[in-house]
């Protein structure tokens, strides 16, 4: 085995702020490599400094014993690293071929040969084990076949070093097994694969060492099989094992005050997208919803909050009718909603994270009842604090905070307006074990002020762990709807898997 | 105030040169002089020329961009409003009757250009092409294509008349900036606009009213076009259909994207397009003042307009730092 790739002592620094500070790491030929974190701790720096995003403040870089210094993705890729990232970030008006095949289209002279590019890109495709039209546009296809194109377009690249920032929060268990039997097969190939994840479940599934990173800094690299779990969990938070069991300790869903239906939902449906869908949801409890993915979760919750509003059917918020015909009557009736898709539907990135988080307030407050600055400073300073948001100050751009610090201002966004019922579509995905634990108590606190939660998410245990009553989706219908005892993932798994 | 550092820095930095520049090559530029109770200078001259069209322009035009759009129309509007009121004051309307007239006009038909954009769902570059064809035309059809000369004391007098010694377009434009300035950030407005510029469907989805901005943006912007249409017709006692406001839309941009206001939307900042448009306005007379034939003029004035959104750009500072600083290979 010998390293593929080697870093040594990189550095970056955003001003004065140092997001990497003299992190070394050797990745070798034919291994899958974890990189493990919490948020902020600069994992996605670092893969943006080996992909050529960022350059380097200090440190150097080879591929194969050359040096390398790529100033763009582009020069990375050509120089064999190519990335799946976390967001899917290729071109949505262009077909799956012309995406996978992109900078290497095989040429007739000055024309590209697109039938030869679309037969690359099903080869690509095949080896992954999907097969769809490739002629299609990118945006028309599941969020699950984009990530497998962008991960078909590193093989068509002949990639020598393949990294995944969080390639799997997006597709299913079976999606999920498809792409780890690739990637194995890549590693047996001899492509040396970094793998970035928060699931500790398929770290250890998948990789052969495991990398931690701390702060920015360096903290170790560890045989995964001769590191246990919490040991890592300690490692990554920076506590004694103790302290992390305590951490990683499963909270029960405590039942919180029961106050009676808040919101009734009645045969809620939208023509020929999905429906009919009946629950109801109390306040001080939180309702899942639960199924795979295109099953109908988030069509439920766009729904609700008025962004694709139903077409039949009724909501009801303490017995009246009200009207969701779009995000600011939903807001009226006390509704309001964590996009599950953070940069396009959540996050104002070039705004402040006091901006950001005041917004929806002051929405509701209307423009001329403009919310006094002190009052605004005071707001964020107490969200900031509350859930420990990792930023450098409330005016810090929001688009420099990571994943899981904007999902947290997100959080604070919809908390400010104190809403009735509180609609969250994924809210842990793409963050860490640390945020995850922490998100899921606050919505634990939440609760037990009263609060009703809608309570999306792809992981069932997620769901089972934090629901008192479960909506078990299946084909963008309603399948069944579990409460108390009834609850479990094999409950849930069975109901979903009914034919 | 650190909004108003890094954006108006650099328009500042080159207005400053330039004025510096003027006063060793041009003896006598700062020259001010009161007569008839006003003042008369090269200095009070930019200012004047610059307040009437390119600075009111800029005003409506930074709002309209930090939504993340662009107003192509205003030139035409400022024809419309020209031969409004010039029609109107020949057929006798009062000052009073023929403004409002005209600025109701203009500021409708910017109204149009929002609900093109924010209820229809064009392009904002298409919809305000749409309105600049459109706006030259019913100029035209106003004037029946003629230039339309008036006599009227109270018309003439907005760009001609002083008020406290300036030039009257110069407190107007600065009166107008400071309404603006006070009513969007006294209000969320100005949040409202940012947050629109900066994620339209995320600003959405957190119950702001992104179609109202489009269309108060837009309708500030065609009112801003009506006041500098005006200026222009008074101080020529005439209204020229074809001519009046050509290609002014562009002096306009160039003022908001050098005064720091970047064309993707989001932070806007009015002072910086006040001295973006300022600037504009020095360098024109500048090389007027150096005798460069008009005919080439552009050619100069897009470097430097070129070199100032440059030092914007982050990106380029960050490439510059690196050249300065190469680190340890």
């Amino acid at each position: 085995m010998s390293g593929i790739l080697q870093l040594h002592g990189i550095e970056k620094r955003f001003g004065d702020f140092a997001a990497l500070r003299g992190v070394s790491l050797e990745l070798r030929a034919g291994e899958i490599h974890a990189l493990m974190g919490e948020n902020g701790a600069g994992k996605s720096t670092l893969i943006k400094v080996i992909t050529g995003v960022h350059a380097a403040t200090a440190g150097t870089m080879e591929l194969e014993g050359r040096a390398i210094r790529p100033g763009s993705p582009r020069e990375a890729e050509r120089a064999g690293i190519s990335t799946v990232y976390q967001e899917v970030n290729l071109l949505p008006n262009l077909s799956l071929a012309e995406n996978i095949t992109m900078g290497r289209q095989a040429m007739w002279g000055p024309f590209i040969r697109h039938g030869e590019g679309r037969r690359r890109a099903r080869a690509a495709l095949a080896r992954l084990g999907v097969e769809v039209d490739v002629a299609r546009p990118l945006g028309a296809c599941p969020v699950a076949v984009q990530q497998m194109a962008a991960i078909a377009r590193a093989l068509e690249q002949r990639a020598r070093v393949l990294i995944l920032d969080e390639p799997t929060s997006s597709l299913d268990a079976r999606e999920v097994a498809e792409l780890f039997g690739v990637l194995r097969r890549l590693r047996d190939e001899g492509m040396g694969i970094l793998f970035v994840s928060h699931f500790l479940d398929q770290i250890y599934a998948l990789s052969d060492r495991i990398t931690v990173l701390r702060d920015g800094g360096y903290v170790g690299t560890w045989e995964a099989a001769a590191l246990p779990r919490l040991e890592l969990v300690s490692h990554m938070i920076g506590k004694p094992v103790a302290a992390a069991e305590a951490c990683a300790a499963k909270e029960e869903a405590s039942a919180g005050p029961r106050r009676g239906a808040v919101v009734e939902v009645a045969e809620l449906e939208r023509k020929g997208v999905a429906g009919p869908f009946s629950f109801a949801l109390e306040a001080g409890g939180a309702t899942g919803l639960a199924g795979l993915l295109g099953s109908g979760r988030t069509e439920v919750a766009r729904m609700l909050f008025g962004i694709d509003p139903a077409t039949s059917g009724s909501v009801r918020v303490d017995g009246r009718v009200v009207s969701l015909t779009s995000p600011r009557a939903a807001m009226a009736a006390g509704f309001a909603f964590c996009s599950e898709d953070r940069k396009v539907e959540g996050i104002l990135p070039s705004l402040s994270v006091r901006e950001n988080i005041v917004l929806a307030l002051q929405a509701s407050r209307g423009a001329l009842r403009r919310l006094p600055r002190a009052e605004q400073e005071a707001l964020a300073d107490t969200f900031i604090k509350a859930l420990h948001i990792k930023t450098r100050g409330p005016e810090t751009p929001m688009g420099a905070l990571s994943g899981g610090n904007q999902q947290k201002c997100l959080l604070a966004r919809w908390m400010a307006v104190q809403p009735r019922l509180l609609i969250l579509d994924e809210p842990t995905r793409g963050i860490d074990i640390g945020a995850k634990g922490e998100i899921e108590a606050l919505c634990a606190e939440l609760r037990r002020g009263g609060l009703a939660i809608l309570f999306i998410s792809a992981e069932l245990e997620e769901v089972v762990r934090n629901c008192s009553r479960v909506v078990v989706l299946r084909d963008r219908q309603q399948a069944e709807v579990l409460e108390g005892g009834a609850i479990s993932l094999r409950q849930i798994m069975e109901t979903v898997a009914a034919a | 105030m650190n909004r108003f550092r890094t954006p108006l820095l650099w328009p500042l930095a080159a207005l400053v040169a330039l004025l510096v520049f003027n006063a060793l090559a041009s003896p006598g530029f700062f020259d001010v002089e009161w007569k008839d109770g006003r003042l008369y200078g090269t200095v009070v001259d930019i200012c004047n020329q610059g307040a009437r069209v390119p600075m009111l322009l800029a005003l409506g035009m930074t709002l309209v961009i930090a939504t993340g759009g662009v107003d192509l129309s205003v030139g035409s509007l400022m024809a419309v409003s020209g031969a409004v009121a010039a029609v109107q004051v020949n057929a006798g309307a009062s000052l009073g009757q023929a403004v409002g007239l005209a600025l109701l006009l203009c500021s409708g038909l910017g109204l149009v250009n929002g609900v093109l954009i924010a209820k229809v769902r064009l392009q904002p570059i298409i919809a305000t092409l749409v309105m600049m064809v459109a706006g030259r035309g019913l100029a035209m059809l106003l004037t029946g294509s003629q230039m339309v000369p008036f006599k009227h004391e109270g018309l003439t007098f907005l760009a001609n008349g002083a008020v406290g010694g300036l030039p009257v377009p110069i407190p107007l434009v600065l009166g107008v900036a400071l309404l603006a300035g006070v009513a969007l950030r006294g209000s969320a407005w100005g949040l409202f606009i940012e947050a629109t510029g900066d994620n339209e469907t995320a600003s959405r989805l957190a119950g702001l009213p992104t179609g109202g901005v489009r269309l108060l943006v837009y309708a500030f912007s065609g009112l801003c076009a009506g006041m500098s249409g005006l200026l222009e017709a008074s101080n020529i006692a005439a209204a020229d259909p074809a001519r009046m406001g050509d290609t002014r839309e562009l002096d306009a941009i160039f003022a908001v994207v050098a005064g720091g206001t970047a064309l993707t939307g989001g932070r806007f900042s009015l002072a910086g397009s006040l001295v973006g448009a300022l600037l504009l306005q020095t360098l024109t007379l500048t090389l007027y003042n150096q005798n460069v034939p008009p005919a080439v003029a552009p050619v100069p004035k897009a470097l430097v307009i070129l070199v100032v959104c440059l030092l914007h750009s982050p990106k380029l500072r960050e490439q510059w730092g690196r050249w300065r600083s190469p680190s340890p290979a």
